[in-house]
C-alpha cells in the first residue's frame, strides 16, 4: 500500500530525518495561511498516489499568500495527469504547502527487498532528483549499494560506504550515515516494500534535507500496522478495486477488456486472460476469488461485474484445490437470486468436490454456459461476446 | 523414484485442528500418505482424524519420527512455523500459508542458510508424487504415476497442466508447487537440479509467471546443467505492467519480468514452449514420443 508525501514526511520526521518545515491544506484559505506562516513564499505540492508531479503542473512556487491561495484554487479538485496515471488521472484533494528551499546539491537515497540476495538493499545515488529505474538502466555505477543483514543491522560504516561514494564532503558524511540509519530502521520497523528520498537535498545552508519522500509498505504485514491502513487514501484507487478490496477480494486488477473473470489462483487468473486473448477476445479484469470458502465472495465478484459497464459476458473457471467447486457453485447460484445477471455466464469446474458442484448447478435451473475445460471456456466466452451462437 | 516425497515420509501437519489443516491432513490421509503427527499449540494430547497432535514440533519429533512437514498456520504465525520445523531437524518443510510478510521471509531465509532444511512454498499448493504420497492441497485424482516432473509458481494453474497431462496418459513422478512469493523457500532451479537426478524423471514441465527473474535463472541451467527435455509456460502475457497481479511476486517492473521475455530466454535455452496454457499436455505429449523413438 501508499501513503501521501505528506504522510511519508511525517513518519521520516518522526524518525529523526529532517523535512522541510510545511503543513498540509485541503483549501484555498489554509494554503494563504500556511504560506503567511512560513514567511511569506511556499511550493505547493499535489498529494497524489503517482510520481511526475513536476512535469505534469502539480507542484508549484508561490511568491505571496495570496498567489498561493489562487494557485491552490486552481490544483485542489482537479485531476492530475502525469506519466504514472492513467488518462483519467488521479484527484488531487490535499496540498503539501513547504518553505522553499535552495538546494546546492542532490542525491538519491532508497531501500528495497533485493530479491537474489534476500535481504534489504539501500542503494545511493550522485544523480538524485532522476528516475532512478533510468539510472539503473543507463548508467548502473552511478549507484552504490550495500545489503543489510537483519542480525546486525544497518552499520555506521555502511553508512559512511555510500556517503563517501556518492561525493559528501566530510562534515556530512556522519550525519548523512545517520539519516540512512534512520531510514533503514524506519523500512524494517513498518514494514516498507520501498523507503525513498529523491532527492535528498543538500541546502545552501550544508545541511540534509529530504525534499521529495516516498513509502510504500508490504501488503501481507497489514495486519501489524493497523495505524498505517487508517492513512490509506482510497479515492487515490480505482473504485471498482477499492469496492473489490472491500468486499472481500484482495486480488483484482482492472483491465481494457469486456469478459469478466473469475478465477481461483493467481497463475489460473493470469492464464485465463492469456487464453481469453489467444482466442481473439479480451479479459476485463484480472479476479482471484482465493481460497475462502464462502459464497459472499462469488456474490461479491459477481456484483462487481455487473457494475462494470465493459462486461458483456462472465467466465467462471474454477480449479479446486483449497477451494471446494461446491461451495462456489452455490454462490453462483446466489449471485442469480440476490442480481440481475443480464449477460451470458460460462462455467467450468474441476477439483475439489466437483461432482457435487455439478449437481448444484445443474439442479439450480439456471442458464448457464457449461465448459468441459478452460480452453473450451474461454472459446465459449469469447463467443458469447461476439454473439456467436452459444446459448 | 521421485523428489522430496514419497512412501518414507512420515508427514508432520503445523495448525492440524485449523479448518484448512484438519481438512487437508484428511485428505493427505485418505491418499495414502503416512500422516503421523499434528501441531497445534495447546491442543497437545488431542487427536484429529486418528492422527495425535502435539504442542510443538520438537514433540512431534521425539512422539511420532516425523520427518517432513507441512504448514497451515495463519500468516501472522507462519514464519515461526518453518523456524521451528527448521529448528527439530525436519529436512523437509512445506509451507502452504499465504500472506507471509516478506520481511519475516528475509529472517526466515538467513536462518535457513545455515541448516539443511529444504523448504517449499510459502504461498504454494505443495507436493505430490503420484501413487507414493501427497503433501500439499491439490487432488490427488487429477494426477497419473509416471515419468514427467512438473515444478511451478503457481498452484491451480499446475492443476490444470497436471489434468492434461493425465488426459493424455502422461503421468508424474513429483509434481511441486514452488509458490507466489517473491522470496520462496525453493527456486526452479534447485527443484530442476533434483529432477535432473531423479532416475525415473524423463522430462519436465516448468511453469512459470511474470516478475523477477527465476525463469531467466532457469534458463540459464536448462542450457548448462540439464540433459533432459523441458516444456514450459510463463503465465501474465496480457498483464498490465506495474500492477501486482495477485501473487506477491508477480508484478512487472519496469521492462523486466514481462512473460515474452521469459519465454524467450527459456526458448534460447533450448526448452520447448507452449504460448498457450490450454497447450501444455500436448507440447508434453510430443516430446515424450520423440523421446520414445
Amino acid at each position: 500500500m501508499k501513503v501521501h508525501e505528506y504522510q511519508a514526511k511525517a513518519m521520516m520526521a518522526r524518525s529523526g530525518i529532517p523535512v522541510p518545515r510545511g503543513e498540509v491544506a485541503s483549501t484555498p484559505e489554509e494554503a494563504c495561511a500556511a504560506t503567511s506562516r512560513l514567511g511569506g513564499r511556499s511550493v505547493l505540492k499535489a498529494q497524489v498516489y503517482a510520481g511526475g508531479r513536476g512535469k505534469a503542473g502539480g507542484i508549484q512556487t508561490a511568491n505571496s499568500p495570496e498567489e498561493a491561495e489562487a494557485l491552490a484554487r486552481g490544483l485542489l479538485g482537479t485531476r492530475l495527469v502525469t506519466h504514472q496515471t492513467g488518462p483519467e488521472g488521479v484527484p488531487v484533494n490535499k496540498l503539501l504547502v513547504e518553505e522553499p528551499v535552495s538546494i546546492a546539491g542532490q542525491l538519491y537515497l532508497g531501500i528495497v527487498i533485493d530479491l537474489a540476495s534476500r535481504l534489504p538493499v539501500m542503494m545511493a545515488s550522485a544523480a538524485g532528483g532522476m528516475d532512478i529505474e533510468e539510472v539503473a538502466r543507463d548508467q548502473p555505477d552511478k549507484i552504490i549499494k550495500v545489503h543489510v543483514d537483519l542480525a546486525t543491522g544497518f552499520r555506521a560504516y555502511q553508512g559512511r560506504k555510500l556517503a563517501y561514494g556518492v561525493g559528501l564532503r566530510q562534515e556530512l558524511v556522519n550525519p548523512a550515515a545517520a539519516l540512512m540509519a534512520s531510514l533503514y530502521r524506519l523500512f524494517e520497523a513498518s514494514d516498507c516494500s520501498l523507503a525513498e528520498i529523491n532527492p535528498l537535498a543538500i541546502t545552501a545552508k550544508g545541511e540534509l534535507l529530504a525534499v521529495d519522500a516516498k513509502l510504500n509498505f508490504d501488503d501481507n504485514a497489514e495486519f501489524r500496522h493497523k495505524d498505517l491502513v487508517e492513512m490509506r487514501d482510497d479515492e487515490q484507487e480505482d473504485p471498482i478495486e477499492v469496492r473489490a478490496k472491500k468486499s472481500g477480494i484482495q486480488n483484482y486488477v482492472k483491465v481494457d477488456g469486456t469478459i469478466g473473470c473469475m478465477v481461483n489462483g493467481a497463475g489460473l487468473a493470469m492464464a485465463v486472460m492469456d487464453l481469453i486473448t489467444l482466442c481473439g477476445g479480451r479479459a476485463a479484469n484480472f479476479l482471484d476469488i482465493g481460497t475462502a470458502n464462502n459464497t459472499d465472495r462469488v456474490v461479491n465478484s459477481f456484483r462487481i461485474f455487473m457494475a462494470d459497464p465493459s462486461v458483456r459476458a462472465i467466465l467462471v473457471n474454477i480449479f479446486g484445490g483449497m477451494a471446494r467447486t461446491d461451495i462456489i457453485a452455490s454462490g453462483i447460484v446466489e449471485a442469480h437470486r440476490q442480481l440481475d445477471i443480464t449477460v451470458p455466464v460460462v462455467v467450468r469446474l474441476a477439483g475439489t468436490n466437483v461432482q457435487e458442484g455439478k449437481r448444484i448447478l445443474r439442479e439450480s435451473g439456471l442458464k448457464l454456459i457449461e465448459a468441459a475445460d478452460f480452453k473450451d471456456a474461454a472459446e465459449k466466452a469469447v463467443a458469447a461476446v461476439q454473439g456467436g451462437k452459444v446459448l | 523414484m521421485s523428489i522430496l516425497l514419497d512412501q518414507k515420509t512420515r508427514l508432520l501437519v503445523q495448525g492440524i485442528t485449523g479448518g484448512e489443516g484438519s481438512f487437508h491432513a484428511e485428505r493427505c490421509l485418505r491418499y495414502g500418505t503416512k500422516v503421523v503427527a499434528g501441531v497445534t499449540p495447546g491442543k497437545g494430547g488431542s487427536q484429529v482424524a486418528g492422527v495425535p497432535v502435539f504442542n510443538t514440533v520438537e514433540q512431534a519429533v521425539a512422539g511420532a519420527g516425523t520427518n517432513a512437514s507441512i504448514i497451515f498456520v495463519p500468516a501472522p504465525f507462519a514464519a515461526d512455523a518453518i523456524l521451528e520445523a527448521a529448528d527439530a531437524g525436519l529436512k523437509l518443510v512445506i509451507c502452504i500459508t499465504e500472506g507471509i510478510p516478506i520481511m519475516d521471509m528475509v529472517r526466515v531465509h538467513r536462518h535457513l542458510d545455515r541448516r539443511t532444511t529444504t523448504l517449499i512454498g510459502p504461498n504454494c499448493p505443495g507436493v505430490i508424487s503420484p501413487g507414493k504420497a501427497l503433501a500439499g492441497i491439490m487432488s490427488g485424482d487429477i494426477h497419473l504415476p509416471g515419468n514427467v516432473g512438473l515444478v511451478s509458481r503457481s498452484g491451480t494453474l499446475t492443476y490444470e497442466s497436471v489434468a492434461q497431462l493425465t488426459k493424455l496418459g502422461i503421468g508424474q513422478t513429483t509434481c511441486v508447487g514452488i509458490g507466489g512469493d517473491p522470496l520462496p523457500g525453493s527456486t526452479f532451479v534447485g527443484i530442476l537440479k533434483l529432477f535432473e537426478k531423479d532416475r525415473d524423471t524423463r522430462a519436465v514441465v516448468l511453469i512459470g509467471e511474470i516478475g523477477g527473474t527465476m525463469e531467466q535463472e532457469a534458463a540459464e541451467f536448462i542450457r548448462s546443467g540439464m540433459s533432459k527435455p523441458v516444456v514450459a509456460f510463463v503465465a501474465g502475457a496480457t498483464a498490465p505492467p506495474g500492477r501486482r497481479m495477485g501473487h506477491a511476486g508477480a508484478i512487472i517492473s519496469g521492462s523486466s519480468g514481462r512473460a515474452e521475455e521469459k519465454m524467450e530466454v527459456l526458448r534460447q535455452a533450448g526448452a520447448f514452449i507452449s504460448q498457450s496454457p490450454a497447450g501444455i499436455g500436448e507440447a508434453m505429449k510430443k516430446v515424450m514420443d520423440r523421446l520414445a523413438q
